[in-house]
């Protein structure tokens, strides 16, 4: 076989693994998040569908699967069907950049353990997550219904106004380490400070604080879920979409979940990096199957924290939301970049 | 490959801005501008300049478009508000417009070198530098004067913004 | 009354300590005692003077206690008690039930017929689990009354 064909087919094999990988996400967070709930309030939440209750999101799903495909007299046919379908697709593209390990040296070859290796890799990330939003507004505005149309509004202004914050509180981290592309932001976290590890975290603290925030609005998760809001506005811009066009957005949701929780342990987390790994004398195919797997744990900690979160804390009112995005985090991220140019200059 | 790509996203940046305005629905309208801007941030990637591309994304399909949207959704765009308008003068003016515009399109292909001036950045030097770097060696120097002319415009806006979010009620 | 505002410190107006705090609380509840009860396998416990399923007594010759006196019918709210009296078969009464039938869907277990009755026949037991797939089976005759009595002899709740 040609080289071309070659790195086509490893193309496609990284492809499938990572989309499997995103649906097992997806399908572990909606078991996670719902016996997650109830041991945090003390329930035991469903654990009657296989052990523990794993299986049940597969319940739910064939539950779904089987409800009666509907569509509103009055709603725009082409662009109800088609705001799902957007949604879940750049929920999924939107990964396609994150880099879930180091080199993998297989026969010979290097396979870079990342589906595509772009030199704007946060530009990526962002351009396709600020498209993210369309699926939520045309949702709301395409099914011709009040709360449908509310949530999708409410969700517009809260991705513009939250967008600004999370693109600010990463450009600390640019301004050290020099550079879009993910791959090199790792890199640059694998050094140590005596024992510490370099991770941008101990960087950036307040770059940190900012943008998991802003990834809370984002990702429409509880503090933050105005566009749903169940006690207002039904469901939002989900109210007319039942059976599998309800799982897209289900999906898409957790998926974009998975992918900011990878966002932030790549950015902020060192990504796959194992602290203090490199004095071990370790082969390096364990040692990248290793760090694959720490990358996985750091997502799977920030999955649960979201879940969490989303137990904790109350919905903020909507124009408390707009009060804190433009007037709170917008002056701290703009801090942020302001410090960290000052002690660039002071300690070279 | 390159070819092919470039003639799907040029064939549907082209028939999308021409169903802008064809569309009568506005919201119609204002995805098929996004589909377009999305098209032409493929030309861009095509051209090598990535960086450019994410920008055309973010800033005109991500932000600006959103707020489009956001202002069009509210609108009543029922039938009625287009009846009863014959707009002949405007349709006689635009059909003079097309025309002029049509031959000065095809008198500038037909003199002018379609290709244009080679700059200093090709695709192997822009591959060299970083795309990146590229574009902010050449914005922060040669282009330094409007850049600032635009970031004072656009901080006297952020601080308009603030100032009447913050006005006491 | 006018509201007063607390004036908050300088740490209160960052609020993450707070936030730290409400995960701190529902973490810690994370690792308490469930309160579930696995419903099929575990039963709930009625607390005393619960008002469920009815029932009919019997008296120390096993026939049934009620002398259809129509007292538990005009009581009920609902209007769910259907009885139809006949001639008493025996000396120490003079009517009894031919027909005694209570519409347990629309009956709210409100427990006005157990109170009007003068010769304690009804009553309501402890039993709350009565799903079904029919409307019938959810009209209860006077044999399934009386059985229903000694279903409740012999279970324990």
């Amino acid at each position: 076989m040609s080289p071309f064909w070659i790195d086509l087919i490893i193309i496609l094999i990284k492809v499938i693994v990572v989309m499997g990988a995103l649906l097992g996400g997806v399908m572990m967070m909606a078991i996670v998040e719902r016996r997650g709930a109830g041991f945090l309030q003390e329930r035991l939440g469903p654990n009657r569908v296989g052990p523990w209750g794993f299986f049940q999101p597969i319940a739910d799903g064939i539950k779904l699967f089987f409800k009666e495909e509907f569509i509103p007299a009055q709603a725009h046919k082409l662009l109800y069907l088609a705001a799902p379908a957007f949604f879940v697709f750049i929920a999924f593209a939107t990964f396609a950049v994150i880099p879930f390990g180091d080199k993998l040296e297989l026969f010979g070859r290097t396979i870079q353990l990342q589906i595509a290796d772009v030199n704007i890799g946060i530009l990526y990330i962002f351009a396709f997550a600020s498209l993210g939003v369309y699926g939520i507004v045309i949702a709301g505005w395409a099914s011709n219904n009040k709360f449908s149309l509310m949530g999708g509004l409410r969700s517009a202004a809260q991705m513009i106004s939250y967008e600004v914050a999370l693109g600010l509180s990463i450009i600390g981290i640019l301004m050290v380490v020099h550079s879009l592309r993910l791959n090199d932001i790792i890199v640059a976290q694998t050094h140590y400070w005596g024992y510490l590890p370099r991770w941008n975290i101990f960087v950036q603290p307040l770059g940190f604080l900012i943008f998991l925030i802003a990834t809370f609005a984002e990702v429409n998760r509880i503090p933050f879920d105005l566009c749903e809001a169940e006690q207002e506005l039904v469901v939002g811009y989900q109210v007319e979409y039942g059976s599998m066009k309800f799982v897209m957005y289900y999906m898409g949701e957790y998926v974009n979940l998975v992918t900011f929780s990878a966002l932030i342990v790549v950015l902020f987390f060192g990504g796959w990096h194992i602290p203090w790994i490199e004095g071990l004398a370790i082969h390096p195919l364990l040692l990248a199957l290793l760090q694959v797997g720490a990358f996985v744990v750091k997502v799977f900690a920030f999955l649960w924290f979201f879940v969490w979160v989303r137990w904790t804390f109350p919905r903020f009112r909507y124009d408390q939301l707009m009060r804190f995005g433009w007037l709170v985090l917008l002056p701290l991220a703009i801090f942020n970049i302001f410090a960290t140019g000052v002690v660039m200059v002071l300690i070279p | 490959m390159e070819l092919a790509l470039f003639v799907i996203f040029g064939a549907v940046a082209v028939a999308s801005a021409i169903m802008v305005i064809v569309s009568r629905n506005a919201v119609v309208s204002a995805l098929f501008l996004i589909l377009t801007f999305f098209c032409l941030a493929g030309l861009y990637v095509l051209l090598n300049a990535q960086f450019i591309a994410a920008l055309q994304i973010i800033v005109y399909a991500g932000a600006i478009m959103v707020l489009f949207v956001f202002v069009v959704m509210l609108l009543r765009t029922g039938k009625e508000a287009r009846r009863g308008y014959r707009l002949i003068f405007q349709k006689s003016m635009g059909i003079i417009f097309v025309v002029l515009f049509l031959l000065l399109l095809g008198s500038i292909t037909l003199t002018v070198a379609v290709t244009g001036m080679r700059g200093p950045y090709t695709a192997e030097a822009v591959r060299h530098i970083g795309n990146t770097q590229a574009f902010a060696s050449v914005l922060f120097t040669d282009y330094l004067y409007p850049f600032e002319i635009i970031s004072v415009l656009l901080l006297a806006g952020i601080i308009g913004a603030v100032v009447l979010a913050k006005r006491k009620r | 009354m006018r509201v007063v505002t607390p004036k908050l410190s300088i740490i209160d107006r960052i609020y993450i300590p707070a936030l730290v705090k409400g995960l701190y609380t529902t973490i810690k509840h994370f690792f308490m005692r469930r309160f579930t009860q696995e419903y099929p396998e575990e039963k709930r416990k009625p607390f005393p003077g619960y008002r469920g399923l009815h029932r009919l007594n019997k008296d120390h010759l096993g026939r049934v206690k009620c002398v259809a006196c129509y007292m538990c019918a005009t009581a009920c709210p609902s209007q769910c008690i259907e009885i139809e009296a006949a001639e008493a078969p025996w000396k120490d009464r003079e009517k009894y039930p031919v027909k005694f039938e209570i519409n347990t869907l629309r009956c709210i277990f409100c427990g006005m017929c157990e109170e009007a009755c003068p010769e304690l026949s009804i009553q309501l037991t402890y039993i709350y689990e009565m799903a079904d797939v029919t409307r019938e089976a959810f009209v209860r005759r006077k044999d399934d009354l009386l059985a229903t009595n000694e279903f409740w002899v012999l279970k324990e709740y």
